[in-house]
């Protein structure tokens, strides 16, 4: 279990190197509208226009595919569960499985939901993917004036992440030379697997209170106004950034609703 | 530049009934460099976070006076600094050069002023790398001068030096040692807390030596206190220069190969390593970090399979990675080199009848088992207290005992007297040796040359193995 924290793109794209807090403001405007239809129309749109930008974010498509996995196994797994499941079963019967049978409304339905996730969730994984956390968290200070004990709090603990990993190794690996092991009883792995992970919680705090002790030894809590080591500007491109974001979604939604797509989630 | 001064000073922690340090008197002038010692529990972890004004008021209850420069260390916090044992958990940002910014922004230095600061200091301390080194990349002993250097950016008048060594191997603490020695301004204070004496002698100027019943025992140059005081202070567990332990060696001759490796190796992280060990002998490992001598440990303790090569023990067939997990410790005690990863209940006792239980012994049975041990490792006043509240050298007892309760004839140990005081030590001591010569095999893997040579009665030295060729990136 290594966690890959670094970013996989190409810092100096043109998309890649606008400020993070633009690029996290313009992925959540983009798709917060998408949330308000369930249309299979607006997410294939917004799903056509992340493609088309994604060579200006300079992420390199082999790498994006491995941190979207976790997004391709509950795609298959939306699959399966419709399929099963749906209630509506409508349209034309294409095949059936035994007692399921498969519709065109069935796989539209699913479409939808297939689509929506990935629209929804890329620009994310992108953005996140092209984005130093220390830049984050600067520019989060910066110029979206979050709390800096917030914002350099939470990047001193992500900073700890990783040391998860090598706990939980050890931990597994301490309780099999206790003579604790689960073998094939699931009753027994869950236990092995929630006392693991109780005893993983405990070490993390008390590293956690070690930490913030040890941060405000350093001053961190002394109260005087903090100057930033490190710039980061908010500057026109950044605005625009926001701006096109914005126009596209409005632009997207529209076109649904003129066209006849458009599903509202509520009523 | 700072002063010290204490007056009829005590702390208790909020929910104790003990003070942790009551009654002391003490002044240290500016410039002075103190080694502060006592035996573990006499507060001077407590007395290091009262000066550093990290005891906030309502965590406890406070009598006398404590003074820096004639103020509450709470609102002089500016003048001290202060590094702690895990360079882990000191370190904030990713980068080296950021984490030394950090503390220069939370006191508001000028963004102008902060870059030549933080090069300054990193070449005082002697930082080998460049700033923009991750700080995941860094050794134990690296992290830890990164560290000091954080503090010392803040040109602190008051240095506090809270076992900054301990979690460091003999590499890493020189390190810390050289960077202190080069680094420290001849006007700054210090006050070191370390039960290694020898590793910080050459720094220090005075000896101040702690009553666990409070007040100051012994004071002045470091010389005068350890020929009146010495012999005192080593029974105490301090690690006086001079009292060394006397060899000990088997006293019988080896009998069963408990375990072979042969040319057993995991990919990237241990060459190819033939090693057996018998019963009635002890097996120290050693090595530089990323030899791969934890790797081996794991391997041999039937906790880690080799991705190529053989591992057979105790004339079975299958190799121990296959083995139950009871079986394996029935056979195979593992002793981890963080104590507290061992620990799986919430009471001693618990603890070291868990492992009786598993491999299915009887309850009349367990009672003994644990009785014996709490008694054996001095662990019987603890029976009811919760693993994870146990002082360092309490936890180190309590991980071996566990390891013993199933009675395996074969001990593989991970640093087992990493960063312990030498009373703690000297009793791990005897009890290996009698464990020995009761019929375990004991394999240690092992930076702690008295251990080597008091014990050992073969040593097997792990090389570091060649790097391998760096994976070739597409882009620059």
């Amino acid at each position: 279990m290594t966690l890959s924290l670094t970013p996989i793109a190409d810092p100096t794209a043109p998309l890649a190197r606008r400020n993070p807090v633009a690029k996290t403001g313009a992925a959540l405007l983009f798709t917060l509208p998408l949330i308000s239809t369930v249309d299979p129309f607006s997410p294939a749109a917004a799903l056509a226009v992340e493609l088309l930008v994604l060579p200006f974010f300079g992420v390199r498509p082999a790498l994006l595919l491995r941190r979207a996995t976790p997004l391709l196994l509950s795609a298959a797994g939306i699959l399966v569960t419709m399929l099963l499941f749906a209630a509506d079963r409508s349209g034309d019967l294409l095949f059936a499985l035994g007692p399921i049978e498969v519709t065109t409304g069935v796989l539209s339905t699913t479409g939808a939901l297939i689509l929506r996730i990935f629209a929804i969730a890329l620009p994310g994984i992108v953005v996140f993917a092209t984005t130093d956390p220390t830049d984050l968290a600067d520019a989060l200070v910066q110029n979206a004036k979050a709390p800096a004990r917030f914002a350099i709090g939470a990047l001193a603990a992500f900073r700890l992440i990783p040391l998860l990993g090598q706990e939980w190794r050890a931990l597994s690996l301490a309780r099999r030379a206790r003579g604790v092991d689960a073998g094939r009883n699931p009753v027994a792995k869950l236990r092995l697997f929630s006392s693991t992970a109780f005893a993983l919680l405990v070490g993390a705090l008390r590293r956690g209170v070690r930490l913030a002790v040890a941060m405000d030894a350093r001053g961190f809590d002394s109260g005087i106004p903090r100057t930033h080591a490190r710039r980061q500007h908010f500057t026109t491109p950044d605005a625009l950034l926001l701006l096109a974001a914005a126009l596209t979604a409005a632009a997207i939604i529209t076109a649904s609703v003129l066209l006849g797509w458009f599903n509202p989630i509520v009523g | 530049m700072s002063d010290v001064r204490l007056r009829g000073f005590g702390w208790r922690h909020a929910g104790r009934r003990a003070w942790a340090v009551r009654g002391l008197d003490l002044d240290i002038r500016h410039g002075e460099r103190v080694l502060l010692l006592g035996p573990s529990g006499a507060g001077k972890s407590t007395l290091l976070g009262a000066l550093a004004g990290l005891l906030p008021e309502d965590s406890g209850e406070s009598e006398g006076t404590i003074e820096i420069d004639g103020l509450d260390p709470r609102k002089a916090r500016d003048r001290v600094g202060i590094v702690f044992q895990d360079p882990q958990t000191q370190l904030v940002m990713a980068r080296s050069g950021d984490d030394v910014a950090f503390g220069l922004e939370n006191r508001g230095i000028p963004a102008a002023d902060i870059w030549p600061r933080v090069s300054d200091v990193l070449d005082r301390v002697g930082f080998p790398y460049p700033i923009n080194r991750p700080t995941a990349a860094l050794s134990g002993g690296e992290a830890q001068r990164l560290a000091l250097a954080g503090v010392l950016a803040l040109r602190p008048g008051l240095l506090l030096l809270d076992e900054p060594t301990a979690n460091l191997d003999p590499p890493g603490a020189d390190l810390i040692r050289s960077a202190v020695a080069r680094a420290l301004d001849p006007t700054t204070t210090l006050i070191i807390v370390e039960h290694r004496v020898a590793e910080v002698l050459s720094l220090v100027d005075r000896v101040v030596v702690l009553e666990p019943g409070g007040g100051v025992r012994a004071d002045g140059d470091p010389e005068m206190i350890f020929t009146a005081y010495g012999d005192k202070l080593a029974a105490e567990g301090v690690w006086v220069p001079g009292f060394d332990f006397p060899t000990v060696p088997s006293s019988r001759s080896t009998t069963d190969l408990l375990v072979r490796a042969e040319q057993a190796a995991v990919a990237t992280r241990l060459a190819p390593v033939s090693i057996h060990a018998a019963a009635g002998e002890i097996v120290a490992v050693t090595g530089p970090n990323g030899a791969g001598k934890s790797t081996l440990a794991l391997l041999l303790g039937g906790l880690l399979a080799p991705t190529s090569g053989r591992i057979t023990a105790f004339d079975d067939k299958r190799p121990p990675h296959r083995w139950r997990a009871a079986t394996l410790a029935a056979r195979i005690g593992s002793v981890f080199q963080n104590p507290e990863h061992q620990f799986v209940t919430g009471r001693v006792a618990d603890e070291l009848a868990l492992g009786p239980r598993r491999i299915g012994r009887s309850p009349a049975e367990i009672t003994r088992i644990v009785d014996d041990l709490l008694q054996r490792l001095r662990l019987d006043r603890l029976a009811e207290a919760n693993p994870y509240t146990l002082s360092g050298g309490e936890a180190r007892r309590l991980s071996v005992a566990t390891a013993l309760a199933t009675a395996p004839r074969l001990l593989v140990l991970d640093e087992p007297t990493f960063g312990q005081d030498r009373r703690t030590w000297s009793e791990l001591a005897d009890l290996l040796a009698a464990l020995r010569d009761e019929g375990h095999g004991i394999i240690a893997v092992t930076h702690d040359e008295t251990f080597v040579r008091t014990l050992a009665d073969r040593t097997f030295p792990l090389g570091v193995p060649a790097p391998a060729p760096l994976p070739r990136r597409s882009r620059p």
